[in-house]
């Protein structure tokens, strides 16, 4: 398609028939994409612009619990920006860090399943199955279980305790610890398939070029396994980065409600506890907002062609 | 009316602004509306906005079918009545269908004031029939729909039994008289702790601040429950005319408490857990959920109503306002109020019986239970215990921002 589009130029040189044909292909391609942007304008942009408008609303005087009315009202974004940049910023810190920790561990496991397991097809296939095996169960459930193998009685905590380096009276759960801790554990997957699905395209023959011309394993894994893999680490950190920002259920879990308090939890209390939709609305918006920023950033300095 | 506001010139926008902005928003279409991803937002709003328009008014009469449609829709919470897992059926609510020829749909629908409020709050604006006969709110949400005008008023002469009401709850500020309301269920918040554990026990919320408890508190997320024994610890009668000082008093509690790391979370339902798996060794609790735990887990803990009082508060059976079988909904009440069969759904549901005779209608079922005053309370519990008073909605708004915001969400 792309072809004949560029082409069209050249119009004058061809025959009716092919160019009312060419329409006709032009045509399709519309109808083939109308689908999708439907339901993009539909799920998507729509939305979008509710969110915006409900954001704006006001509280008419002496109003009932829950009524707003249609308004421009900047100020909401002043107040809940004010009261609530800390859980914003705490949001991507949390997000940030368990981001790289889900790389640092997600890189050796896609590794050695990708490539170092790739003459062992059976053993290769159960790990791939192991690392999707999380997906089969709730996240809920596989959070809440966090929360017993992290427990005061349970034997992390007390074996922690007894080498001391976790003292008498502390504890693991309810602290910063266990909400990275989980925010980790559950985006992990998002971090490793990419990496997996790139990897498993690594042409192995470059390393054994590269230890040829005497280049050490280290230095030909940093000059062609990393540099090539960089397309699947570029997007398992925006699939963890992204939803680990507006996760509420970690730090819900495994929080406390003093300093892991994240953005998420923040939006669903003014929703369902203080019944402020437009705060809440408010804070969506910027935190959609702050999050394209940021991807929007990273992209330009890292992304690569391949991806764009 | 204020929604006679302007509107914008572009049709479409128009009507979706219109769909959206109905006089109050109904929860449902807000939060689509602004979730994250937005994914049916468009679709709840428009779905859900429909009812609220400009018949703010009072609801238009409804014409009582009872007598030709014998059948009744109660909505209530989960694990709220007696039930027969063999049978798969609820044993009172089969004997009451043939006793009175009147088939009830029973179902679980109410799963958190707020959510529910949401989901029918614009029809019940609109006077619609919500497709339940009766539902069951707590006191404070009670007071909000009695106040809204989205209830029936009952006639207590087809509800003789009504008079079995405990005299303690049959004087609630927000329904006097009990014109629109009649108790389901009840329990108090109060303080409890691991008997192995904390051997000293507690007497009073202040006690929670031991220091050796540091970090193995939990408290509960319901506003009216901890802020209200906070509250009473202060000496304030929280039935009274109390105002900000004293609530941003206790709030400062609270919040310390919170800061130190004294209080390790603030929950809801799910404190169980770390009950359970002994993260938190005391905390402020509901008594019905400490009856059950000791039944399954060996009777670890205990729990008190505080030294300077506790609250009390309960689930009621109100008739919406659209419901065409208000008769249908008062002759349920009035089974219900009989001393043997509130004792058949005590004896089930753990919390307290808010019938009185209950408790001697109880010796047939399971004498054991006669004792428990966390069912049967005492008089001098009843008398610790004290109902958050009815917020207006300013302060509601205003209260409810400022605990969340202590609580950290």
């Amino acid at each position: 398609m792309t072809q004949t589009i560029s082409k069209s130029g050249l119009s004058d040189l061809r025959s009716k028939d092919e160019i009312r044909a060419e329409r006709r292909k032009g045509r399709t391609g519309i109808y083939l994409v109308a689908p999708g942007l439907l339901v993009l304008a539909l799920f998507f942009a729509l939305p979008v612009v509710v969110l915006l408008a409900m954001s704006l609303y006001v509280k008419p005087p002496g109003a009932e619990i829950g009524e707003f009315v249609p308004g421009f009202e900047i100020g909401n974004y002043m107040t809940v920006l004010s009261a609530y940049w800390p859980e914003l910023l705490r949001s991507f810190w949390f997000a940030l860090i368990a981001t790289v920790l889900a790389l640092l561990i997600g890189f050796p496991m896609a590794y050695l399943v990708a490539v170092r397991l790739r003459e062992k097809p059976l053993l290769q296939g159960i790990l791939l199955v192991l690392l999707i095996a999380p997906f089969f169960s709730s996240f809920i459930l596989r959070t809440q279980a966090w929360k017993q193998i992290l427990a005061d009685e349970g034997f992390i905590a007390q074996a922690l305790k007894f080498v001391a380096i976790l003292p008498a009276d502390g504890h693991l759960t309810a602290t910063p610890f266990a909400v990275v801790a989980g925010l980790t554990y559950n985006f992990l997957p998002f971090m490793v398939l990419p990496i997996y699905a790139n990897l498993g395209r690594l042409d192995t023959r470059l390393l054994e070029a590269a230890g040829d011309l005497y280049a050490s394993p280290m230095n030909s894994f940093f000059r062609i396994t990393l540099p090539m893999s960089a397309p699947g680490i570029f997007a398992g950190t925006l699939l963890t980065f992204i939803p680990a920002a507006g996760d509420y259920v970690n730090s819900a879990l495994l929080g406390n409600n003093r300093n892991t308090t994240m953005i998420g939890q923040v939006i669903d209390s003014r929703f369902f506890k203080v019944i402020d939709y437009p705060g809440a609305a408010a804070l969506s918006f910027v935190l959609m907002v702050s999050i394209l920023v940021l991807v929007t950033i990273y992209i330009r300095r890292f992304g690569t062609k391949e991806l764009m | 009316m204020s929604h006679s506001h302007k509107t914008p010139q572009d049709p479409q926008i128009r009507a979706l602004v219109n769909a959206m902005s109905q006089r109050s928003l109904s929860r449902r279409s807000v939060l689509g509306a602004a979730g994250a991803l937005g994914l049916g937002g468009l679709l709840a709003a428009c779905g859900t906005g429909g009812g609220g328009g400009a018949t703010a008014g009072p609801a238009p009469a409804v014409t009582d079918v009872s007598a030709s449609d014998p059948t009744l829709n109660w909505a209530n919470w989960t694990l709220y009545l007696d039930y027969d897992d063999k049978s798969k059926t609820y044993p009172t609510l089969e004997a009451f269908s043939k006793q009175s020829g009147i088939t009830v749909n029973y179902s679980e629908d109410v799963d958190g004031n707020d959510t529910y409020y949401g989901k029918v709050q614009a029809q019940l604006k609109a006077g619609q029939d919500i497709g339940q006969d009766i539902f069951t709110l707590t006191d404070w949400m009670a007071g909000r729909v009695i106040r809204q005008g989205y209830t029936q008023a009952l006639d207590l002469a087809n509800i003789p039994n009504s008079s079995n009401l405990l005299p303690s709850l049959q004087g609630v500020d927000f329904d006097p008289g009990r014109e629109h309301s009649l108790t389901w269920q009840s329990g108090y918040a109060g303080i409890a702790w691991n008997k192995a554990k904390y051997p000293k026990g507690l007497k009073s919320v202040s006690d929670l601040w031991d220091p050796a408890l540091k970090g193995r508190i939990t408290v509960l997320d319901e506003m009216r429950d901890t802020m209200g024994l906070l509250m009473l610890q202060d000496g304030v009668d929280i039935s009274g005319q109390w105002g900000q000082d004293e609530f941003q008093k206790a709030l400062e509690v609270l919040r310390a408490n919170i800061d130190s790391g004294q209080i390790r979370q603030v929950k809801g339902n799910s404190y169980k857990e770390d009950f359970i798996s002994g993260d938190a060794i005391a905390g402020i609790v509901w008594s019905g959920d400490l009856v059950q735990m000791n039944f399954e887990n060996d009777d670890q803990w205990e729990f008190v109503i505080p030294e300077a009082g506790g609250t009390l508060w309960s689930d009621n059976l109100m008739v919406p306002v659209g419901s065409p079988r208000k008769a249908n909904a008062e002759k349920l009440m009035d089974y219900y109020f009989q001393p043997e069969i509130a004792a058949q759904v005590a004896a089930y549901v753990n919390f307290i019986c808010p019938v009185t005779g209950a408790k001697e209608a109880m010796e047939k079922i399971d004498p054991s239970l006669m004792k428990n005053p966390l069912i049967f309370p005492a008089e001098e519990d009843l008398a610790k215990a004290h109902v958050f008073r009815s917020l207006e909605a300013d302060e509601e708004s205003s209260f409810a921002a400022d605990f969340q915001s202590a609580i950290g969400a």
